[in-house]
Formats: structure tokens, C-alpha cells, sequence
């Protein structure tokens, strides 16, 4: 089972959350073990069966956008982070 | 190197130091380009001075008219440098949890403060600053984040800079902001050079910044061109502490935060290479967070306060 850390905006569509478990050896299918779960989520996390383009996702550090999207590989150790864009950085 | 007509005609032009010290192997070589080098201290100098240029050329800021702007630090203290000089009164919208020097910085270049709330983060002053500009058509906001004299300033600027000085440059790394620097440099770069790779370094939030009320809320800047990007890493203010302290120890460079996190991303390119060039670029120096007291206190300390502050 890989970790997934829930940002505090999505956590009222998980019960509350910080951290869930799912299984899954891509992010779709860790993804879609926890739409099963939580339902609610789907709809915040995609669109049309896409990442909605204000959420980032992350297998521990690194965007998976700029990797394989939806089809990255998840690890049993790997962390999937979800956060919400904003502006950061060096403003 | 001449003199320079005023303190404005000297902003870029910043030096490029090899990081042979911190080098993996010796294949893989490491350069940093030191923007704390310009004159108010960090990179923003180009893109105010860019934007600002832009804006009397066009007419859209009329001569002594106030200029508005939320920033978090660096731009507006670059702005209210520049507003000084040209007669161009100042007012930034700044987090009230950012470090004390900036405000410190911003006064004594005679801007105006107007806090927001900290625990909004940076969306929060950008909501605040767009409030104001609709109330009062006086003001000017020439808005960072939407400014394409920003990433403009950095595609004609910034990259052709590091090309003269690294011609084969392999990947470029930079902090994300509002993604002016890597959209500028990364259109520039990817003209000029096939295969080069652009890699951004973002600050993980921490939990007492996440605090949006619905994703509706989220922002992508919109001058940053996501398709430019090759790979984006998000690093821990841990990680930035750690980074920001190797650079000082081992290279003897005294930078901020956002070249921490830039650093611990630069290495860990850098080592799943074996040959090619790396520059990265190193925003600002470490002056206005030396009363955060990131290279002296404790790290599990240092961490859980910096949760809730912006120091990036």
C-alpha cells in the first residue's frame, strides 16, 4: 500500500484525513482505489477522466505531469502527494 | 566593465560562479548564477525594471503615478528601488508572516505597507492587491503574475546571459514563482539549444499555507507556460534549510531560501547524470532571512515554525 497525503481543502471529501492508504501500481489505479472509498474526491481530483488542472500530484517529490501523467508507477514505499495550485515561490 | 548611469542601467549582468565543490563527479559540472548580485538584491530587478519601462513606454503608468503590487518580498522591494528613483510613489501588499527585513527594506526605500492576512499565502495578497486596484483607477499594478515584461525580461536578459558564460548548458534549474524566470529562460534556452532540460524547484507549502477555502481558489500564474517545463520537484523548507546551509559551508555562498530548495533539486539532477552542464539560478541573498535564523537554530525547530510563514 502506498501513502497519499490529502491537502486540508480536499480533506471534508475524506472523512477528515491527512494521510489515507491505497493499493495501486500507477496513480490512476491508487486514484481510483480511493474514489471507491471516497467518491466525493473524484470529482474534486479529475475532470473528464483527466487531473483537473488545479490539483498537482506527486509520487513523493516529483510532479508526476512531467512524467507519465495518470500512468506513473507507484511504489509500496512511494508517497502520493495531492496539492492544490497556488502561487508560491519566489514572488 | 564601465560605469552605469544610475543604479537602474546596472540591474543584471550578475555573476556565474562554478559549484566545484559541491559537483557530484567530475563529468557533471555545476554553475550558479548569483542574482542577489543586483542592486536591490535579487533577481526581481529585471522583471520590475522591465515592467516598469513597459509601462511608461505605453502610457499605462503616466509619470509620478502610484504603482501597486502584491509581493511577498523581493519584487516589491525591486519596485520600490525603482519607483524611488523614477518618482513613482509605491504601496505593496505584503503577508504579514513574511521575515521583518523586508518590511524593514521596503520602508527604507519608502514604500508604502499594506498587510494581508499570512495564513491566505501569496493568493491572499494577490485577491487583496487586485481589490484595491478596482477600487481606485489611480493606482497602477503592473501584477507580476500576469505580466508578460516579466518572463520577457528573463528571455531577452537572464538567458542570453547564461549562454554567453555557459554555452552548453544541459539542464537549467530555478525556483517557482510566478514562473517568470523559468518561462523566460526556458524560452530562450530551448531556441537556442535542442535537448536542453528545464526543471523547476517549488516550495512544498506548509499546512497552516494550504488553507484555501475550495480549489477554486487555485492559481496558476499566468505567464507561466507549463509546456516549457522538462520536470518539477517539490522540496521541503528541511530540505531548503539543508541545501541553503551546504552552499554556505561548502561554497561559501550566502543565499536565501528558494536557493536552497534550487540546490538540493540541482544535485539530485545532477547525480542521476554523468556528463553535461548544470546552471541554476540563485534568486537572492541570504540578508533578509538572517533573523529567521535559518543557518544557526535547530533543524526540527526551524521546521515546524517555518510551516506557517513565507519565506520564498
Amino acid at each position: 500500500m502506498s501513502t497519499i497525503r490529502i491537502p486540508p481543502v480536499l480533506r471534508e471529501t475524506v472523512g477528515g484525513s491527512r494521510t489515507l492508504s491505497a493499493s495501486g501500481g500507477t496513480v490512476a489505479e491508487v486514484l481510483d482505489d480511493l474514489f471507491a472509498s471516497y467518491p466525493a474526491l473524484r470529482d474534486r481530483v479529475t475532470e473528464d477522466g483527466e487531473l483537473s488542472r488545479f490539483v498537482n500530484v506527486y509520487v513523493n517529490d516529483r510532479d508526476v505531469r512531467y512524467r507519465d501523467g495518470l500512468a506513473t508507477a507507484v511504489g509500496e514505499e512511494d508517497t502520493v502527494i495531492l496539492l492544490p495550485a497556488m502561487a508560491g515561490g519566489c514572488r | 566593465m564601465g560605469s552605469s548611469p544610475d543604479l537602474v542601467a546596472a540591474i543584471g549582468n550578475t555573476p556565474m560562479v562554478e559549484l566545484r565543490r559541491l559537483a557530484p563527479s567530475s563529468g557533471v559540472r555545476i554553475f550558479a548564477k548569483l542574482e542577489g548580485a543586483n542592486p536591490s538584491g535579487s533577481l526581481k530587478d529585471r522583471i520590475a525594471r522591465a515592467m516598469i519601462d513597459e509601462a511608461r513606454a505605453s502610457g499605462a503608468l503616466r509619470p509620478g503615478q502610484t504603482i501597486l503590487e502584491p509581493s511577498s518580498g523581493n519584487t516589491g522591494i525591486s519596485l520600490a528601488m525603482i519607483g524611488a528613483l523614477l518618482g513613482h510613489p509605491v504601496r505593496i501588499v505584503l503577508p504579514d508572516n513574511t521575515t521583518v527585513e523586508r518590511s524593514q527594506l521596503l520602508r527604507l526605500y519608502g514604500a508604502e505597507i499594506i498587510s494581508s492576512p499570512g495564513a491566505e499565502g501569496s493568493n491572499g495578497a494577490i485577491r487583496l492587491a487586485q481589490q484595491l486596484a478596482e477600487a481606485d483607477p489611480e493606482l497602477f499594478m503592473p501584477y507580476q503574475y500576469g505580466n508578460e515584461a516579466n518572463p520577457r525580461a528573463h528571455e531577452e536578459g537572464t538567458g542570453p546571459e547564461i549562454l554567453a558564460v555557459v554555452p552548453e548548458t544541459d539542464v537549467f534549474v530555478a525556483g517557482l514563482g510566478t514562473g517568470g524566470t523559468l518561462t523566460g529562460v526556458g524560452r530562450y534556452l530551448k531556441r537556442m539549444r535542442s535537448g536542453v532540460r528545464i526543471v523547476a524547484a517549488e516550495p512544498l507549502p506548509g499546512e497552516k499555507l494550504q488553507g484555501l477555502r475550495s480549489l477554486d481558489e487555485g492559481f496558476v500564474p499566468p505567464v507561466l507556460d507549463e509546456s516549457l517545463l522538462d520536470d518539477r520537484y517539490l522540496v521541503s523548507y528541511r530540505d531548503a534549510v539543508i541545501g541553503l546551509r551546504s552552499l554556505l559551508q561548502v561554497e561559501g555562498i550566502f543565499a536565501g531560501l528558494s536557493s536552497g530548495a534550487v540546490i538540493h533539486v540541482a544535485l539530485r539532477v545532477a547525480a542521476e547524470m554523468s556528463t553535461g552542464n548544470v546552471v541554476l539560478l540563485l534568486a537572492d541573498g541570504g540578508w533578509k532571512y538572517l533573523s529567521a535564523g535559518l543557518w544557526t537554530r535547530d533543524l526540527d525547530e526551524l521546521d515546524d515554525e517555518l510551516q506557517g510563514s513565507i519565506l520564498w
